[in-house]
């Protein structure tokens, strides 16, 4: 839990963060702008929304590796909808009820059927993309409503997005609730022993199929931004974001065998990885090359705990 | 009489903080059995790790046939002949029992195993023991007697001079235990060296010819057993009289708190029935398997009966039922978590009643108990992994007192700890006792049961097999009870 | 229970009863098209499945010592390219360098993650994780993004894989071989066994001196090199390489071990019940397009079967869930 050691991964990845500023700052002039900056929060926020609820799952001592999945899951739900003519309101509700029904799936696995995360989310991650495929096949669904397009590219305030606003909400959100409250301390408690948690009282399959429907319903509004903001949907959405988030989780300081980490941790890890991602961008560098770097990154960030020896 | 075969002397071992082995000492003689005694946490088992090369001890001396031996790891031990039966099975369920007893040792060529000549051999081995099961026998489809039977086995594959086994009857049934000692008495004819841990008495002395006791981390007494009785050695491994361990203290018995009625849970224990009431202490004794946990266990409300029920007095039902788990370490506590955060978390519906946690409330909760238990922390904040064990058990303890339940179920809660902790567990349930709540002390610690109770019920394969007052109750007695088919 | 009938073991039964499941399988689809039971049919249903059969073999071995191996595709996609690329630039050396050169890169690829799991231990699903976007991304800098196409592989290139023996193409005739080395080696070479008892009582296997990470290393490299091989034999086959080929294919090779029986926990697995369950999901994907399913579906139909598979499975288990696969440190 909070340690000395919890606030010096912190601040490592704050100093990362000013490195990066410099860094990109020095090679492309047109980083430092308030614009671009804006313009670079969208490569993180939809990530890092599903990174939130995910890192409370983790914490817990689980995982879902089938957020992606989910994502376009929802995704394809809101355009057919869409294609029936429901409005924007209902797009968003359709979104949102996909992904919490998705999660609530990987919750019941886990739970009732005690098959374990790991296994009852691949199979689920190959259901729910399976199923995004076999509806749209090789389609495109474009026919959006336009005041939908406000969730992914609506702006609060001057450069901040609705995007970055609502992280930001939901960022203290759940600093408060993992932190300060006895249901964040139960998660604690169930990843670091859920034996001892369990013979202390808590309700540790309660909290557990919460938060898989929680990542779901999180996986599902990440949905209605991405979607809201790309205007179209294909089976292929999202592709590749399962590693992507959960590099950001674990790059935050998230530990994979539960009990340990902070909300601080992965919104800064988020922001690592927003920017990175959006200077190689503007450095040109394709995606497929910038993954590398992300595979690179998430094992560096469990490996080299492991070679000082510390766990 | 013969030199030992295998001497130990001066032995030290420290885990962190804790002194495991002070200065303990042994002798092992060829063709006998050595019994091993002494409470739970007295080093029996750190012993045997160091036996068995998983640990290295810090001081002392290892004498093999006269000559001193560093057992470096548990292949190194194999190798001079030292093999361990553990408890729990060290038997791999996905293989046949052939390649369990020749588990990287196989026959082969090139890389290839000689599966007949393997399963021949491991038939040979089998027969010499009289095993009801045949070499090819999937050893997942063992019972717990069998698998012991195969850890032997592969003992006596390896050319086994030294066989430690450890609590070896602990779930055996009677007709097991007789087949087990037959055993035992071929290998010590064979020349074998034996030690047999072990706390039950009439076992000891049907099976042992010598003895070795240990108290608190060293060696406090050892010989032929045939010099000693029953009363000297439980001396020994108590240290002082029995009586003066345990000041009961006088409480008025109330009304009744609890009734249990023919609680029954398929597998586990049947047909249980009793009353607890204000201001009384119920012990309940039982060898291992008895379903004493199991029952706590439902009783807590972690698992659910099958049949029956129990209730609690009207006025009682709010405050409930507490357990603190006979598992310290995996059950009682996150040792990853600070003295705090561990009594905090069964009482966060009250110490959080809007959700927001209050750290102070929670370090002034944890100061309040660390002070009453006299828990040895340097404060609310320390890792409870740090903490000695019997200041482990006080914490998981202080968690549950806060929460002021009604009737308080202990199960083992002296296992592994210092005499001292263990004196102050005692006190503080009989001051809890003595404010009219009730307390089940589950124990397999016949001292601390006689001198605690004021009722004892005894359980054997699930089913309660007598109720002893204080008066009547005596080690013998309870004994017997608990183990006879 | 008598020795025999004891001795028809639980993953013996289990085999059996998956075995039944896909008769019954490939039956209904006979009747419905009786065409499916053609020689020539059930010759291209074989290929179809061949290298699925040797990477599930090669997964199987590595989540038999509790590990898993995400990257098995992107290692099969990466040595393709490899092997594409070293017959555009030297065509005059002919097929047995290319195999070489496959074998060995992909046992490279594999002992990397073997290494990372073994020495340092890490967790399985993270290494695997990101060296499968490490493995990807690498295709697209070897390549810079082009593809290599058939008018630039040699004739003995292609011919490999294609070559026919008895009716079967030679890469049928590869799996086939390999599944019965696999069931030979799994049951009678001593290393095989150690990793049996490694990955079902870790503990156990400490005591008896045999180190489980040490299992797990030899077990990657094995399963990367069986990758790299059929990264060119994938190549071969369709004639093409490029950054995204077999994209994915881990969940599929990942399923037919789930399906064939191999338990997530470690150290239950036949060789028999993977070649099954490869030609469960075979017979699933060929039979699609004659029940007139478009091939859209293959990937959901997939998801069920492994739910369905993990289900029954857990459902049999009687002690806790092991999470993420890896001991606590």
């Amino acid at each position: 839990m909070k340690t000395t050691s919890f606030l010096r991964w912190e601040s490592m990845l704050a100093v990362v963060v000013v490195l990066e500023f410099v860094l990109f700052s020095s090679v492309s002039p047109y980083f430092f702008s308030v614009d671009t900056l804006s313009d670079a929060s969208f490569n993180f926020t939809e990530r890092a929304l599903v990174a939130l609820p995910l890192a409370l799952l983790i914490i817990a001592g689980e995982i879902d590796i089938s957020v992606a999945a989910i994502i376009a899951l929802a995704s394809v739900a809101m355009g057919l909808g869409a294609a029936q003519g429901v409005g924007t309101p209902g797009l968003a509700l359709i979104g949102l009820g996909t992904g919490l029904l998705a999660g609530s799936i990987n919750g019941a696995l886990v739970t009732i059927g005690r098959v374990p995360s790991i296994v009852a989310t691949i199979g689920t991650m190959t259901l729910f993309r399976g199923a995004a495929y076999a509806v749209l096949g090789d389609r495109v669904l474009k026919q959006y409503p336009e005041s939908f397009a406000a969730f992914g590219q609506g702006y609060l305030a001057g450069p901040i997005s609705i995007e970055l606003g609502l992280f930001v909400m939901f960022a203290l959100l759940f600093a408060v609730f993992l932190h300060h409250t006895r249901w964040g301390r139960a998660i604690y408690a169930i990843g670091a022993n859920p034996v001892a948690s369990r013979f202390a009282g808590v309700a540790v399959n309660r909290y557990r199929f919460a938060l898989f429907a929680l990542t779901g319903l999180f996986s599902g509004l990440a949905a209605v931004l991405l979607t809201s903001r790309l205007g179209s949907t294909r089976p292929s959405i999202a592709q590749g974001w399962e590693l992507e988030i959960i590099s950001i989780v674990i790059l935050g300081g998230v530990s994979v065998w539960g009990g340990k980490g902070s909300i601080l941790g992965v919104v800064l890890a988020a922001l690592v990885f927003g920017l990175v991602t959006f200077g190689l961008g503007l450095m040109n560098i394709p995606g497929i090359v910038m993954s590398i770097f992300i595979g690179l990154l998430l094992i560096l960030v469990v490996a080299v705990p492991a070679l000082l020896g510390r766990r | 009489m013969q030199a030992p075969h295998l001497t130990l002397t001066g032995i030290r071992k420290s885990f962190g903080g804790a002194r495991a082995l002070e200065c303990a000492g042994l002798e092992l003689h060829r063709g006998a059995v050595t019994a091993l005694i002494g409470e739970n946490g007295a080093g029996k088992s750190t012993l045997v790790k160091i036996l068995s090369g998983v640990h290295q001890p810090d001081e002392g001396e290892i004498l093999l046939d006269g000559k001193p031996v560093r057992i470096a790891d548990p292949v190194h031990a194999r190798r001079l002949g030292i093999a361990v039966v553990h408890q729990e099975c060290l038997v791999f369920d996905n293989l046949s029992v052939a390649e369990n007893l020749f588990v990287n040792a196989q026959p082969a060529t090139r890389g290839f195993v000689r599966a007949r000549e393997m399963r021949e051999r491991a038939s040979v081995v089998l027969r010499d023991l009289d095993a009801d099961f045949d070499a090819g026998t999937p050893a997942g489809a063992l019972s717990i007697a069998q698998k012991h039977v195969v850890q032997i086995a592969r003992a006596l594959v390896d050319q086994t001079r030294v066989l430690i086994l450890d609590e070896p009857t602990a779930s055996l049934s009677r007709r097991e235990c007789t087949e087990l000692f037959r055993i035992v008495r071929k290998l010590r004819a064979a020349g074998c060296a034996l030690l047999f841990i072990s706390h039950k008495f009439d076992e000891i002395f049907e099976i042992a010819d010598r003895y070795a006791v240990f108290r608190d981390g060293s060696s406090v007494g050892a010989g032929v057993l045939a010099d000693v009785n029953h009363d000297e050695l439980i001396r020994l491994m108590v240290g002082r009289p029995v009586a003066q361990l345990f000041p009961k203290v006088a409480t008025t018995v109330g009304s009744e708190l609890l009734r249990v009625d023919h609680l029954s849970r398929t597998g586990e224990f049947a047909d249980i029935s009793f009353s607890l009431r204000r201001g009384e202490i119920v012990g309940i004794y039982g060898l291992v398997g008895a379903g004493r946990t199991e029952l706590a266990q439902v009783l807590f409300g972690i698992n659910r009966a099958d049949a029956g029920t129990f209730t609690l007095a009207a006025d009682a039902a709010a405050a409930g039922i507490a357990l603190v788990p006979e598992d310290r370490q995996s059950q009682g506590g996150i040792l990853a978590f600070s003295v705090a955060a561990n009594i905090a978390l069964p009482n966060l519906a009250t110490l959080a009643p809007r959700g927001l946690c209050s750290h102070r409330a929670e370090a002034d909760l944890a100061r309040q108990w660390i002070d009453r238990l006299e828990i040895k922390a340097q404060g609310p904040a320390q890792t409870v992994q740090n903490l000695s064990g019997g200041n482990q058990q006080k914490v998981v303890i202080a968690k549950w007192l806060a929460r002021k339940p009604a009737v308080l179920i202990l199960d083992e809660p002296t296992k592994g700890i210092d005499v001292g902790a263990k004196a102050a567990v005692h006190a503080v349930t009989s001051e809890y006792v003595k404010a009219g709540n009730g307390v089940i002390m589950i124990s397999s610690d016949l001292p601390e049961i006689l001198g605690m109770s004021d009722r004892v019920l005894v359980m054997r394969r699930g089913r309660l097999r007598g109720e002893f007052s204080r008066a009547a109750a005596t080690s013998e007695l309870l004994l017997r009870a608990a183990s006879e088919a | 229970m008598s020795a025999t009938a004891r001795r028809w073991s639980e993953s013996a039964r289990r085999d059996l009863t998956l075995a039944a499941l896909a008769l019954v399988l490939f039956g209904a689809v006979t009747c419905a098209f009786p065409g499916f039971a053609a020689p020539g049919n059930l010759a291209g249903l074989l290929d179809d499945t061949a290298i699925l059969i040797m990477l599930a073999l090669g997964q199987m071995l590595v989540i038999l010592v509790r590990g898993i191996d995400l990257s098995i595709a992107a290692n099969l996609a990466l040595c393709g390219m490899l092997a594409a690329l070293f017959n555009r630039a030297l065509p005059g050396a002919g097929v047995v360098p290319v195999l070489a050169l496959s074998l060995a890169s992909g046992a490279i690829l594999g002992a990397f993650n073997g290494l990372l799991v073994w020495k340092l231990r890490l967790p399985p699903i993270v290494v695997t994780l990101g060296t499968m976007s490490i493995y990807r991304g690498a295709i697209y800098l070897l390549s810079k993004g082009a593809w290599v196409n058939e008018n630039e592989m040699t004739r003995g290139f292609l011919a490999f894989t294609r070559a026919s023996f008895l009716g079967l193409s030679t890469l049928s005739w590869l799996a086939l071989g390999f599944a019965a080395a696999f069931i030979f080696a799994l049951r009678r070479l001593r290393v095989a066994r150690d990793m049996y008892a490694a990955g079902g009582n870790p503990e156990a296997a400490a005591y008896a001196g045999i180190d489980a990470g040490r299992m797990q290393f030899i077990a990657y490299t094995i399963c990367g090199a069986i990758a790299g091989l059929c990264g060119y034999l994938w190549v071969a086959r369709f004639a093409v390489a490029y950054t995204d080929i077999a994209l994915g294919f881990e969940l599929q090779v990942i399923a037919a071990c789930l399906i064939g029986g191999v338990a997530i926990a470690g150290g239950k697995g036949s060789a028999i019940g993977v070649l099954i369950g490869c030609l469960f999901l075979g017979i699933i994907r060929s039979s699609l397009p004659l029940v007139g399913i478009s091939a859209f579906w293959q990937m959901f139909i997939n998801g069920a079967v492994i739910l369905i598979a993990v289900l029954l499975s857990a459902r049999s288990r009687v002690h806790p869930r092991s999470i993420l696969e890896t001991p606590r440190p």
